[in-house]
């Protein structure tokens, strides 16, 4: 059997081509089932109540009033969720999200919940329920929380490896690279060093999360929820509930956006605990400011970067220190920050260290290439400043310094075949290039990283009598995998697209799945799909041996029909797909295949893009009057869904950009918990995302496949940065460039040269 | 909660007058259903107006234009004759919210609402704008700027709702328009905002002038020393910087997430300056 997941070269039939989604009528005409769109009989509505502080104790909880309310079926709190994980310091945690354990540790992290007969009566017994609150202390900012001093948000955490009796913010610090940066300093001829800083944001799926919970007093329990991954949302909610895994199956819905941000659990576990005491299915659906103060959004950060380089453009030393902050639990973003943070270059000397920091924030989530984007920021404004200096070309200058295949990366590993040399060849031939600019007008350029990743997967291929083709994955579909799982699956079968239907299975039909994460859904669920479809070809080879009594290493499989072999089976005509299965039940039962896998071989992507600004130097206001994404895909299986990938990416990062950030008070409460005042850019506010599909093939997939989900995240805050800069003679080192920002640094600038003005008259 | 529909004003006087507890009036509701779904406020009483039909229209008089209090947003940009001589206010209304939100939206309600930030009011106030007020001891009529009291607080008494907006017919050469700053180009709320009304006499010298501005103080403000800093100029570079000076002098606005007291004071005089640009353009100077 070929479970071989070596490149092979081929001339694809199906790969590549644009078939409609088969996902697409359903959700264009509302047919499609999110996760608020599940009822069960007899179901309650569920509640939470939250704390209004950015960290306090609770010294107690009175919930008799709300449990005494008509209609309350259920009210619980951490005494509900007691501690069953073992010592497994990760899943506590995720338990304390879910539910403060005696501290409320940010604004809205949830204290209580209530199951009731409707959404009024569980409004009102939220309300009946007392807090006595001790207010503490708290710190948001990253900066802040590292200093001596500062409020300690979690008493318990020890910086990794550092003194175990010091009290801090700091979980760990992590460090990557090679050669000897102070070396590479001394040996430079200009060396610039810049500070920076970005805000939170979130994520800003349009669906809230929503589900429907129901545990029988018998032990088991179904769990119908919006999540990027339904197998580990059930191993999380049975380990923190202490359910048996294979006792609670959990269907994942259509999901209206994740980003990494449906990643983890949050109210899931309160859902099934509410359910289990009312011993009535429950329903929770959040509301927006619960997803803007309780769910993951991802860090705040604050970096410095220091770059040396020969006036030839050679750079000889490169390092970075990246202050993430986690939230309120450890985290490991600053460390993906320090690993991403030079991974496009090709350098002798390089150094990052990072800092994960805790904060009184939500617990930081995922966000598509999860950190990378920020430290991009950093170190392509810095590419950007240094290039200047030197006066050389940006492209040329990343150019020369581009990794290439053999380049041992900064975080440790050798590149194979890698796309940013062509990437950047790309930017220089593109159209955009070339068109004039303004006055006010600015263009920028920047690179980007991304690791991808692979993972557990398994999947199952059945064909019918009719031969016609189910799919099941357990990968969830966030971006039109359907579709191009479809497509491997026709391919690989050599049937027509329209003969298959791929669904996403619930836990209790497929073995494990990990996540769709690290865009590893097409990636890694494409290859299971391939070894089972391999798997499948074999049983047809049998069947039609067995109908024609030939030996089955006679038969061969090609372009969707067994072909008999050798002169002596020539009165054989070729026996089809269809044939084979109609027959199925008389040569052998149902055909099927199926593949467990883990999916190694995840391929890294790079993506260079092209902005081009205008800012009203009055108002400080920047529209995108041009846009160019170049991405390295592998190999684009379905060229729209690819596409759609480099521009949703752009655009959440163009609203990041200039926009969108969490906004504290000075009472640690978030301020903007809402569309109005969290902005993520709207149509109008974005130009046509122009694209480029390189393929540069994986050789660790049997088509080439890399991840295309995330990487086109990374470039956008960089490329912006340095198109803002470029169109006001000012570098803006702090994200979102708003309006307000940008109009500062020009004021700024202007006042100095006034100043210079003056001191030189 | 209760709601009510009534089909006359004096019906709707008499469901407020007598009402206990909190009541309020309910036009395009774009404001109110919001507030009410977030848990912001819990009515007893709601008095749905848009079935009274003498709020329904825009009627022209020999006055002016009355523009009946239950009459959307989108309605306004649909009036000619409105648009021709008011189109600064016209284009203010167009502003609030999408599509979906200009089909209910009135600007009544706007000014009722009472946010610093209404789009429809300094546009209003700079084109003297008057408010019909109904209530249990009969009508009367105010400058629109008299209406709100402060963030989210009205001087209108118990019992009393707002039938009308009135707006005079524009005298001779006159101008108007309505400027805003967001953040987004749409579905936004104004970080700042100007309206200029301008009316020119010979050789295009201003004559008169209103300017009003937005999301500057706890209400839009008027501002005189702006209208008397242009008035007597061709809106000359010299006038223009006065102007903005006397715009800055008047912002009294807050530090929020919405934008700095800085920002807010220097934006809103580019927009005065911008906005009267264009109403002296379209005063024919
Ligand atoms: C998506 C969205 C976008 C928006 N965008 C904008 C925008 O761009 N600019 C902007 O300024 N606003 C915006 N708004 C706010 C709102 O649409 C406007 O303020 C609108 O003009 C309110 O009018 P309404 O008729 O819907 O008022 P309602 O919601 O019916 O009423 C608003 C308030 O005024 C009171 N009220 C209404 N009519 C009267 C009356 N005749 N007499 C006395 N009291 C009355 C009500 O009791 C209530 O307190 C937006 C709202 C939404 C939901």
């Amino acid at each position: 059997m070929s479970h071989d997941a070596s490149l092979t070269n081929r001339n694809f039939k199906v790969v590549g081509t644009r078939v409609p989604r088969p996902d697409g009528v359903d959700k264009v005409t509302g047919r499609a089932r999110y996760g608020a769109d599940a009822t069960a009989p007899g179901q309650l509505v569920g509640m939470i109540l939250r704390s209004p502080h950015a960290h306090a104790l609770i010294r107690s909880i009175d919930t008799s009033k709300a449990e005494a309310l008509p209609g309350v079926k259920a009210v619980i709190t951490s005494a509900d969720l007691p501690d069953k994980v073992n010592g497994r310091r990760d899943l506590l945690d995720i338990l304390e999200n879910c539910m403060a354990r005696g501290r409320a540790l940010y604004d809205g992290h949830a204290v209580a919940a209530v199951a009731a007969i409707d959404a009024e009566t569980a409004k009102q017994a939220l309300k009946l329920i007392k807090i006595d609150y001790k207010v503490l202390p708290h710190v948001t900012d990253v900066d802040e929380a590292m200093q001596e001093g500062a409020p300690i948000v979690q008493p318990w955490v020890r910086t990794a490896g550092g003194d175990p009796n010091k009290e801090t913010n700091v979980s760990q610090i992590s460090e990557f690279g090679h050669g000897d940066v102070e070396a590479g300093f001394a040996e430079a001829d200009v060396v610039i060093e810049r500070s920076y800083k970005t805000e939170q944001t979130h994520q800003g799926y349009i669906e809230p999360h929503a589900c429907l919970a129901s545990v029988g007093p018998d032990g088991q329990g179904e769990l119908w929820v919006t999540t990027q991954g339904h197998y580990t949302f059930r191993n999380q909610c049975a380990e923190l509930l202490g359910m048996e895994i294979a006792k609670l199956k959990v269907t994942s819905s259509e999901i209206g956006g994740g980003f990494g941000g449906k990643t983890h659990v949050w109210m899931e576990p309160v859902a099934l605990a509410l359910s289990r005491k009312a011993n009535r299915p429950v329903k929770l659906v959040m509301t927006r400011d619960e997803v803007f103060r309780a769910t993951g959004p991802t860090c705040s950060t604050s970096i410095d970067v220091k770059i040396g380089v020969k006036r030839d453009g050679r750079i000889t030393g490169a390092k970075a220190v990246l202050r993430y902050q986690d939230g309120a639990f450890p985290g490991i973003w600053g460390m993906l920050g320090a690993m991403t943070s030079w991974a496009c270059y090709d350098l002798p000397n390089v150094k990052s260290i990072a800092y994960d920091v805790l904060v009184n924030r939500p617990k930081v989530a995922a966000y598509r290439a999860p950190s990378a984007p920020m430290a991009a920021f950093a170190v392509e404004s810095t590419m950007d400043i240094v290039a200047g200096a030197i006066g050389m070309d940006p492209v040329d200058f990343r150019l020369l310094n581009a990794a290439k295949e053999g380049t041992r990366a900064s975080y440790g590993p050798t590149y194979g075949p890698i796309g940013i040399r062509a990437t950047l060849e790309a930017v220089k031939n593109h159209p955009q290039m070339k068109v004039k600019l303004k006055p006010n007008q600015g263009r920028g350029m920047a690179c980007g990283f991304w690791f991808n990743f692979g993972g557990q997967t398994c999947a199952t291929v059945n064909i019918g009598v009719d031969g016609t083709i189910n799919v099941s994955v357990g990968t969830v579909d966030v971006g039109g995998s359907r579709a191009s799982l479809s497509l491997i699956a026709a391919e690989e079968l050599g049937v027509p697209y329209e003969t298959v239907k791929c669904t996403i299975a619930d836990t209790a039909s497929l073995g494990h799945n990990d996540t769709t994460e690290g865009s590893r859904g097409t990636f890694s669920s494409g290859m299971a799909i391939i070894f089972a479809c391999r798997n499948a070809i074999e049983e047809l080879r049998n069947r039609a041996a067995k109908t024609w009594d030939i030996p089955v290493q006679d038969v061969h499989w090609q372009d969707g029909q067994a072909v008999a072999l050798g002169i002596q089976h020539s009165n054989l005509q070729p026996l089809t797909l269809a044939q084979i299965a109609a027959k199925s039940p008389r040569t052998g039962g149902p055909i099927a295949g199926h593949n467990e896998v883990v999916a190694d071989g995840a391929g890294v992507s790079f993506a260079s893009h092209i902005c081009d600004v205008e800012v009203d130097p009055e108002t400080g206001a920047t529209r995108v009057l041009r846009y160019a994404v170049i991405q390295d895909a592998g190999r684009a299986i379905h060229p729209d869904y690819v596409e759609g990938q480099f521009q949703g990416a752009a655009a959440q990062g163009i609203g990041w950009a200039l926009n969108e950030e969490y906004i504290y008070g000075k009472d640690g409460r978030l301020q903007n918990p809402g569309f109005l005042d969290y902005r993520i850019p709207v149509c109008s506010d974005l130009p046509f995302i122009d694209t480029q599909i390189l393929e540069i093939p994986n050789p660790g997939h049997p088509y080439g496949i890399r991840g295309v989900g995330e990487t086109s995240i990374v470039p956008p805050l960089a490329a912006i940065g340095n198109a803002v800069s470029n169109a006001v003679g000012v570098r803006l080192t702090h994200v979102p460039m708003s309006p307000p920002r940008i109009l500062k640094a020009i004021k700024a600038e202007r006042s100095l040269a006034g100043d210079r003005r003056v001191s030189a008259g | 909660m209760r709601y009510e529909a009534p089909t006359s004003t004096k019906d709707a006087v008499t469901l407020l007058s007598r009402a206990k507890g909190s009541a309020f009036v309910l036009a395009g509701g774009s404001d109110l259903l919001v507030r009410m779904k977030g848990g912001f406020i819990e009515p007893d009483l709601v008095v749905d107006i848009k079935r009274i039909p003498a709020l329904q229209e825009i009627r022209k008089t020999s006055t002016g234009f009355r523009i009946g209090a239950a009459v959307p947003c989108a309605a306004m940009g649909e009036h000619a004759g409105l648009r021709k001589a008011w189109p600064g206010v016209v284009e203010a209304a167009n502003l609030i919210g999408s599509d979906q939100i200009q089909s209910r939206c009135t600007v009544a309600g706007n000014l009722c609402n009472a946010s610093p930030a209404a789009d429809s009011v300094p546009a209003l106030v700079a084109a003297k704008a008057k408010a019909v007020i109904a209530g249990p001891k009969g009508r009367r009529t105010v400058p629109v700027e008299k209406v709100p009291a402060g963030p989210g607080r009205t001087t209108l008494g118990k019992g009393e709702f707002v039938e009308a907006i009135l707006l005079p017919l524009p005298k001779g050469k006159t101008g108007d328009a309505y400027l805003r700053f967001t953040p987004r180009t749409e579905m936004d709320i104004a970080v700042c905002s100007a309206g200029v009304c301008l009316k020119l006499g010979r050789g295009g010298v201003i004559e008169e002038a209103r300017v009003a501005l937005g999301a500057v103080a706890p209400t839009v403000v008027l501002v005189p020393a702006a209208a008397k800093a242009i008035v007597g100029t061709k809106l000359d570079e010299a006038a223009l910087a006065a102007l903005t000076a006397a715009c800055e002098a008047a912002c009294a606005p807050i530090d929020d997430k919405r934008g700095t007291v800085e920002f807010r004071t220097e934006v809103a005089g580019v927009l005065a300056r911008r906005a009267a640009k264009i109403a002296y353009q379209r005063a024919g100077g």
